[in-house]
């Protein structure tokens, strides 16, 4: 916010943030019926009595979402309630087809559990109060149709799409800290499988609630809750400015009204959704129409049995077992697929720290560059293993592996194949190159007398010349020793 | 067949596989006997000729075939206007959901037909199930059969005259503070409210979820038994449906009821009964006695508040069930510049009174700050009207109580007074709130002429019980003491 407020006025207030995170769950179907829950599907095709919300039609768990909102749990934690219960929700909306929304409320899955994040070098734990699932609702479609001016149409692909929400304590005290919350929570949740979490298609989704209080108060101030952050930069952004928003308004002897904002990505602010007097009261009660949820320990032990290794621990054993730097392991350990590849290639016989190099190198800056996601698909672990071996080896040089790497990128062939076929092997022939060096020591008379009077510096110029001509394929150190004792006379 | 021919279940599987009658008969029968008696009783909202007709055509060929007849074969079969029936209006007697067909069908429905019945129409109910009187049907009110100045009871009145009137052989009622039981003997047929969780609830436009069961009305016990044979069990579509085993009724009412301890509670006989009524229901039971039952008394300490608690909690899951009419999918919408209008309009106008009433109960029962004075203390209530049954059976095998505290009451007599036709539930809404299976029964007529109904409660998933204990009573004469 241009404020224009000082730094040294905002150094006076700390900022208490929570987040409330919506994660689509990674389920073939729907919540409460069968019906698929594909993203992009034409308007409308994935629906059924069930979650149109046809008179008489009842809800049915779908015991694959139960299982891993059960999973997101305890990767968070949490403590998974024996009993937990959904509840009715009550609010009128178009996208709401029964009128209300199936959520759950006094007793939700899990309670009481924590993300640990790392920030400016520091370990927090950011408390969870609880995690709950609830149904999706449908898109409404304000843009884009003829007579939007006078119409709303509504797609109901989405009604019904399992959801877990999460939300936090408020442990959070800055933007950067929410931003660093917010990417370990969607780091864990893709790498349990829980959630895509994919904000552009709406599978992850995030609103916050702000207050600010002057530093060393004990007390919070009074809250805000801010809506529609669906992205990294929206929510620091979004943050930001509600931060200072507060703040000033505290400066100039204002009350903060105890509301929900909009944050409104094109003007870059927040603004009044509706205030505190105009809050629904959304007469939660239990869904009679479902038996409560329950998870007994063999269930839970089953569950917990089949997590995979979630991101901080990958991190410790990759430091542990392979000697990486912390920044390495947390580079290699972005996602699950990204970690996987690397352990292949150190599996396929690759120094783990070669490894790393040329993963965090090469590989990445070339998927960024063709847009594409999936390393295995470009190079098998075992290839890009093979051509850490050539180089390591001093079969070929680092240059060449780099250009082996690029037509391997390309075309997908093995390493050996290139190498053979487009000449990267490394010149040891020692024959070959003092035939080289002798015809550039006959084109260069003057340099060799120079060299012979003592000036030794033109040492590299010969080298440089015998590289050149070989297109940098010569051994390095055969080409020196050759250069040397040819010199030498 | 002759007009006033009470035809059964067994009787018409028999008639069919020895072809004294056809299926297509049977409907075309029952089709004129509607056509001339439903412009007078307002039973009927919609027929379904052509699925009844695609029915009893393959009962038919199943004849020709020499087939094994499946148990309801040639059933005319009527369905309360509350469950949804694939193609066929559906409207729950009210305006909001005027055209309204669904492009499914109720499992009930479903499973009715699999078993040979023959859907004729669906029938008048009070809207959305909120009445006692069928007075509070969009589309009129209905008339009582046996006394046509009177109400037939609610809110399955429709189902309940179509059957007494011989313009179905059966009905589906629903029941949830006593929507079966009372119109069954206002009526006086049979008329059976499963335990909570034996027949699957899908396709059952709810009401209050936690309390709506489908059930039976017929003109027989033992049709009664049959048909809840075919609708019992498990659904996977209905979460609430319980995975207990169904017993065969058919067989299980045939066995002796002599020995059996039969409870009367007390509480069940006290001020605003109708005197006639205890004298036919203190006669019943003696009938009972005399077949050897053995009465004990029983107390039902909670029974006073069960009114209060079935308001409570009926209408708070109520104004949550009917939030989804709103104009925005299906049924009637009411032109408006703006959303917020658009619901108050189409709402306003598409609601009943009652409704209207009922929903702002239960939303002021759910609003915060009163939930816990109101749904909180209702529910904790239930669970001690609940145990109230509980305790009872540890003494008797089954209860006794009157159904109705008065016969049928004139048309328009408490239609201005909504308490007064709450009290009507007295004696029902304490069973629907405990969930336990109950039936009422003929139980001798006034001086009047107007049906008596004795109610039996048994324990959770023992139809068996009361189907037998009703099937020997009637058989013993119950509908003429």
């Amino acid at each position: 916010m241009e404020s224009g407020i000082s730094p040294d006025v905002l150094a006076r207030y700390e900022a208490i943030i929570g987040l409330e995170v919506h994660a689509q769950l990674k389920t073939a179907s729907k919540i409460f019926c069968a019906c698929s829950t594909r993203f992009g599907d034409p308007p409308n095709s994935n629906v059924c009595p069930v979650c149109l919300g046809l008179p008489g039609t009842l809800p049915v768990i779908n015991r694959r979402a139960v299982e891993l909102a059960v999973r997101a749990s305890l990767a968070l934690n949490a403590q998974v309630q024996e009993r937990s219960r959904f509840a009715r929700k009550n609010y009128f909306y178009p996208d709401l087809p029964k009128g209300y929304q199936i959520s759950m409320y006094e007793l939700p899955l899990a309670t009481a559990g924590w993300l640990e994040i790392e920030f400016d070098g520091q370990v927090k734990r950011i408390g969870i109060t609880r995690l709950h699932m609830e149904e999706d609702a449908a898109k409404a479609l304000h843009e884009g149709f003829p007579d939007s001016d006078r119409a709303t149409y509504i797609d109901y692909n989405r009604c019904g799409t399992p959801l877990v929400e999460i939300v936090s304590e408020p442990d959070l005290r800055t933007p950067a800290e929410a931003q660093a919350y917010l990417e370990e929570l969607k780091q864990t949740l893709e790498y349990i499988e829980v959630s895509d979490c994919n904000m552009e298609e709406g599978s992850l989704r995030c609103d916050a609630n702000v207050s600010v209080r002057p530093r060393g108060d004990g007390k919070f101030g009074t809250k805000t809750e801010v809506k529609n952050l669906n992205s990294f930069r929206y929510l620091a952004r979004a943050l930001e400015y509600e931060i200072e928003r507060q703040i000033a308004a505290l400066e100039q002897g204002e009350r903060i009204l105890q509301e929900t904002r909009l944050w409104n990505v094109a003007a870059g602010r927040t603004e009044t959704m509706r205030s505190k007097e105009h809050a629904h009261d959304y007469r939660y009660f239990p869904e009679p129409d479902l038996l409560p949820v329950m998870i007994d320990a063999v269930w839970k032990q089953e569950i917990l049995e089949a997590m995979p290794e979630l991101p901080a621990a990958k991190r410790k054993r990759f430091v542990a077992e392979y000697g990486l730097t912390g920044y390495d392991a947390r580079v290699l350990s972005a996602t699950r697929e990204l970690a996987d590849y690397f352990e292949a290639v150190a599996g396929a016989g690759a120094a783990a720290k070669s490894a790393a190099n040329w993963i965090e190198g090469e590989l990445l800056r070339r998927l960024k560059e063709s847009g594409s996601a999936t390393p295995a698909e470009r190079i098998a672990p075992a290839e890009l293993a093979a051509l850490i071996g050539r180089v390591e080896s001093g079969e070929i040089t680092a240059a060449s592996g780099k250009r082996v790497f690029a037509r391997m990128f390309e075309t997908g062939e093995p390493a050996a194949k290139i190498i053979e076929a487009e000449g990267f092997g490394q010149i040891s022939d020692s024959g070959e190159i003092e035939r080289v060096v002798r015809e550039i020591m006959e084109r260069e008379p003057g340099n060799v007398a120079k060299y012979r009077a003592g000036n030794e510096g033109v040492l590299k110029f010969f080298v440089g010349q015998v590289m050149r001509a070989t297109r940098g394929q010569a051994n390095p150190q055969l080409v020196n020793e050759t250069v040397k004792r040819l010199l030498a006379g | 067949m002759t007009n006033d021919a009470r035809l059964t279940v067994a009787g018409i599987r028999a008639d069919l596989a020895a072809k004294k009658i056809s299926a297509r008969e049977l409907v075309t029968e029952y089709r004129s006997r509607i056509d001339r008696e439903n412009p007078g009783l307002n039973a009927y909202l919609a027929l379904s000729p052509e699925r009844a007709f695609a029915q009893a055509d393959r009962i038919d060929r199943m004849v020709e075939r020499g087939a094994e007849l499946p148990p309801l074969a040639g059933l005319p079969l009527a369905v309360k206007d509350v469950i949804a029936t694939r193609g066929i209006p559906t409207t729950c007697g009210s305006r909001i959901l005027e055209g309204y067909r669904p492009p499914y069908d109720a499992t009930a429905v479903e499973r009715l037909e699999q078993a040979g019945a023959m859907v004729l129409g669906k029938t008048n109910c009070d809207e959305f199930a909120m009445g006692s009187s069928n007075e509070n049907s969009a589309y009129g009110p209905v008339r009582n059969p046996v006394a046509p100045d009177r109400v037939p009871g609610g809110s399955s009145g429709g189902s309940a005259a179509a059957v007494a009137a011989g313009l179905a052989v059966a009905a589906l009622g629903t029941d949830t503070g006593g929507s079966v039981r009372q119109p069954g003997a206002f009526c006086g047929i049979p008329a059976l409210m499963p335990t909570y969780g034996r027949v699957s609830r899908y396709g059952l436009v709810a009401f209050a979820s936690s309390l709506d069961r489908i059930g039976p009305m017929t003109n027989t016990v033992a049709d009664a038994a049959a048909l809840l044979g075919v609708i019992a069990g498990h659904d996977p579509h209905d979460a609430t449906s319980a995975a207990v085993p169904v017993h065969d009724y058919t067989a299980e009412i045939e066995k002796r009821v002599a020995g059996l301890r039969i409870g009367v509670p007390r509480e069940y006989f006290g001020e605003g009964m109708d005197a006639e009524v205890r004298a036919k229901v203190e006669a019943g039971i003696a009938l009972l006695e005399r077949l050897g039952c053995r009465r004990v008394e029983v107390e039902m300490p909670h029974t006073d508040y069960a009114i209060a608690t079935y308001y409570v909690i009926a209408t708070a899951e109520a104004s949550s069930n009917l939030a989804r009419y709103d104009g925005v999918r299906y049924g009637v919408r009411a032109p408006a510049d703006s959303l917020a209008a658009m619901y108050r309009k189409t709402r306003g106008t598409g609601f009943g009174a009652e409704v209207k009433r009922r929903i702002m109960l239960g939303t002021y029962a759910l609003s915060t700050g009163y939930y816990e004075a109101y749904y909180l203390k209702a529910q904790k209530v239930r669970t001690l009207i609940a145990r109230d049954f509980q305790q009872a059976f540890e003494k008797a095998d089954l209860l006794v109580t009157p159904t109705s505290p008065t016969p049928a009451f004139r048309l328009g007599e408490r239609t201005t007074d909504p308490l007064a036709m709450y009290l009507a539930d007295i004696y029902t809404v304490t069973g629907s709130l405990a969930g336990v299976p109950g039936i009422s029964v003929p139980c001798g007529r006034t001086a009047e002429g107007l049906p008596v109904g004795l109610q039996i409660f048994g324990p959770h998933f023992r139809e068996d019980l009361v189907l037998r204990l009703a099937h020997a009573f009637e058989r013993a004469g119950g509908s003429q003491v």
